[in-house]
């Protein structure tokens, strides 16, 4: 399976007496990766310069990227680390973006406030979730989630909840502007992108972080062996409700902010092609590979567009194509991809 | 409620006491009312052609099954109530008969969830890396690198299991059981897959599991030779029942283990 030298070891990093990780390089790679730590820096000044020098559809682009990215880091949290599938993260991501335009839009309630609302209803949701899952291994436990995810919206149009869900319609939401006096500097779409990218970056710390931890180990040895796992201690149905709780929370937040970016949501937002457009996203970029959810996320944003300039026509086709392209030249996605290459060049 | 008193009262409590521990899958009965002890200190063969039920009280013992009739005490306590996870904990470890690795982690990273039952964290606290989750890290490295030194895996410490030789692989496993700091080690026929050296080093390796660590060993294995040469006593299965007990020398000579094992499969 896919596993990077960065997010996985944790030997390397752990044993070489981590070194403190300063709080703002909280992303790079630890220890000895000086690659990673470098590439997280030219990323991160790219990522701080782009909203000023292109226009808002691009930023507004680079925005859902992020939003995208953290959903999908959310997928892999459950998919990549603990070895559990989902078809339906598509659900989470819809209990977080009417988390958040309802909170907006009908209780009038500040933006920031409904992130962590959503993370912990949405903690709330897939922990709940992942109890009865428990019973359900590989293509079952699939088709549960699928389940979820093409159930959502149908619970979204119900009449009896159109008070708060504003049924077929759904809710339009107003664009924050940028807080502090900052409004002056900042448009309102570069200040949801610097906002976003500030949430991102702390989720990918949280992500990280637990990756290397017990609660991460213990995660991983029940995707790799539960049996064993069970044996060295770990409580296997807690700790895997509680990876689809933490998953769904992930996922859930990056709902929460699609919905501030995008300024509307309607039940045919989240179809069960979301939840395959994260589950692509996730394939693309490398299954177990955290910082894989970039370029996941840059593919599901982008090649549709890409597809759509070929051939409007055979747009789906063209996507098809490419999708195929990727899975056979990077069987493990890009980060298998790139790390096959990384270690190419450096031998 | 009484198992703490006796317990304390009884000084030469049996690490393990076996206690008419019936097992019956369906109609057939793989163990019959099978009783031993196993003392501190000791290393303890358990032997039997296939099917004896070795297996079976193997996986009583680490609870992956439970016996319809009998009882397992550990220490003077009854283990019969509590959950497989939970049995690391109170200081039984384990390895497995065809190595069951964490196979994408490192040899380290296996080490340490072996060291998962003895130290505490909690997703919350791991996520935002608290200090006192650093500092538990710290402890479990500095356990793990220990366990690395003594069973001489600093050469492939970092690489991935899967990659690694069924010899180096299983002492991965035993460095992972060890991890969980056992006062009683379960060795599910170490023996398996390994060639003549490996297996002299393997008996080597049982018996400094004892000496050096002061761990109780319970030995389940097809391996004669082994056996005979790392165990104090030896236990014999045949059919789910015990057919003798006794000293390598006397068991040898027993004649019904000599009648179970002849044409059988060893």
């Amino acid at each position: 399976m896919a596993m990077s030298d960065e997010t996985m070891t944790g030997g390397a990093s752990g044993s070489a007496k981590a070194a403190p990780v300063p709080k703002g390089r909280a992303a790079a790679a630890g220890g000895k990766s000086t690659l990673g730590q470098a590439v997280f820096v030219i990323l991160l000044l790219g990522a701080l310069a782009l909203p000023f020098i292109f226009k808002n559809f691009t930023i507004f682009q680079m925005t859902m990227l992020m939003v995208y990215a953290i959903a999908i880091l959310g997928l892999n949290l459950l998919t990549g680390i603990n070895g559990q599938f989902s078809l339906g993260h598509g659900a989470f991501y819809a209990v977080g973006a009417y988390t958040a335009a309802i909170m907006m839009e009908n209780l009038g309630i500040g933006y920031v406030w409904t992130l962590p609302v959503a993370g912990i209803l949405c903690f709330v949701v897939g922990f709940l979730f992942g109890l009865p899952a428990l019973r359900l291994e590989g293509i079952y436990l699939a088709l549960a989630t699928f389940a979820l995810a093409v159930a959502t919206p149908q619970f979204l149009k119900l009449t009896p909840f159109e008070h708060w869900t504003g049924g077929v319609q759904g809710i339009v939401i107003i664009k924050p502007d940028a807080p502090f006096g900052l409004d002056a500097v900042l448009n309102a779409d570069q200040w949801l992108y610097f906002f976003t990218l500030a949430v991102g970056l702390f989720l990918y710390w949280l992500a990280r972080n637990l990756v290397r931890s017990r609660t991460g180990r213990a995660l991983m040895a029940i995707r790799d062996n539960p049996i064993a796992a069970r044996s060295m201690g770990v409580n296997t149905s807690v700790y895997k409700a509680t990876a689809f709780g933490i998953s769904a929370m992930f996922t859930g937040i990056a709902g929460c902010l699609g919905a501030i970016v995008i300024q509307f949501v309607a039940p045919d937002s989240f179809t069960f092609a979301l939840s395959v457009a994260i589950l692509v996203g996730l394939v693309i970029g490398g299954v177990g590979w955290l910082p894989g959810a970039l370029l996941g996320a840059a593919f599901i944003v982008f090649i549709p567009n890409v597809a759509e300039e070929i051939s409007k026509g055979l747009a789906g086709a063209f996507y098809g194509f490419f999708l195929i392209a990727v899975i056979y030249l990077a069987p493990q996605g890009a980060g298998g991809l790139l790390r096959a290459l990384v270690a190419k060049l450096g031998r | 409620m009484n198992a703490p008193m006796r317990q304390a009262a009884t000084a030469g409590t049996p690490v393990i006491a076996v206690e008419n521990v019936t097992v019956r899958f369906g109609g057939i009965v793989a163990l019959d009312g099978i009783e031993f002890d196993i003392h501190e200190g000791e290393i303890l063969g358990l032997i039997g052609p296939n099917g004896a039920g070795k297996t079976t009280l193997f996986n009583c013992l680490s609870r992956l099954y439970t016996p319809n009739d009998g009882d397992i005490r550990f220490n003077g306590t009854s283990i019969l109530g509590e959950p497989a996870h939970r049995i690391a904990g109170m200081g039984i470890g384990r390895t497995f008969q065809n190595v069951a690795s964490f196979s994408n982690l490192s040899v380290r990273d296996n080490i340490r969830v072996g060291a998962h039952s003895a130290s505490r964290s909690d997703p919350v606290s791991d996520a935002l890396r608290l200090p006192w989750v650093r500092k538990g890290e710290r402890d479990i490295d500095a356990r793990v690198q220990e366990l690395i030194d003594w069973l001489e895996l600093n050469e492939v410490a970092d690489l991935p299991v899967s990659g690694l030789p069924f010899g180096t692989q299983k002492r991965v496993e035993m460095a992972r059981a060890m991890a969980t700091e056992p006062k009683l080690l379960l060795l599910d026929e170490p023996a398996g897959g390994l060639n003549h050296d490996e297996v002299e080093e393997l008996g080597k390796l049982i018996k400094m599991v004892r000496d050096e660590k002061g761990v109780t060993v319970l030995l389940v294995e097809h391996h004669m030779a082994l056996v005979m040469s790392v165990s104090d006593r030896v236990v014999v299965l045949n059919f789910g029942r015990k057919i003798a007990e006794g000293t390598p020398e006397e068991v040898q000579k027993n004649p019904e283990v000599i009648a179970a094992y002849l044409g059988g499969d060893e």
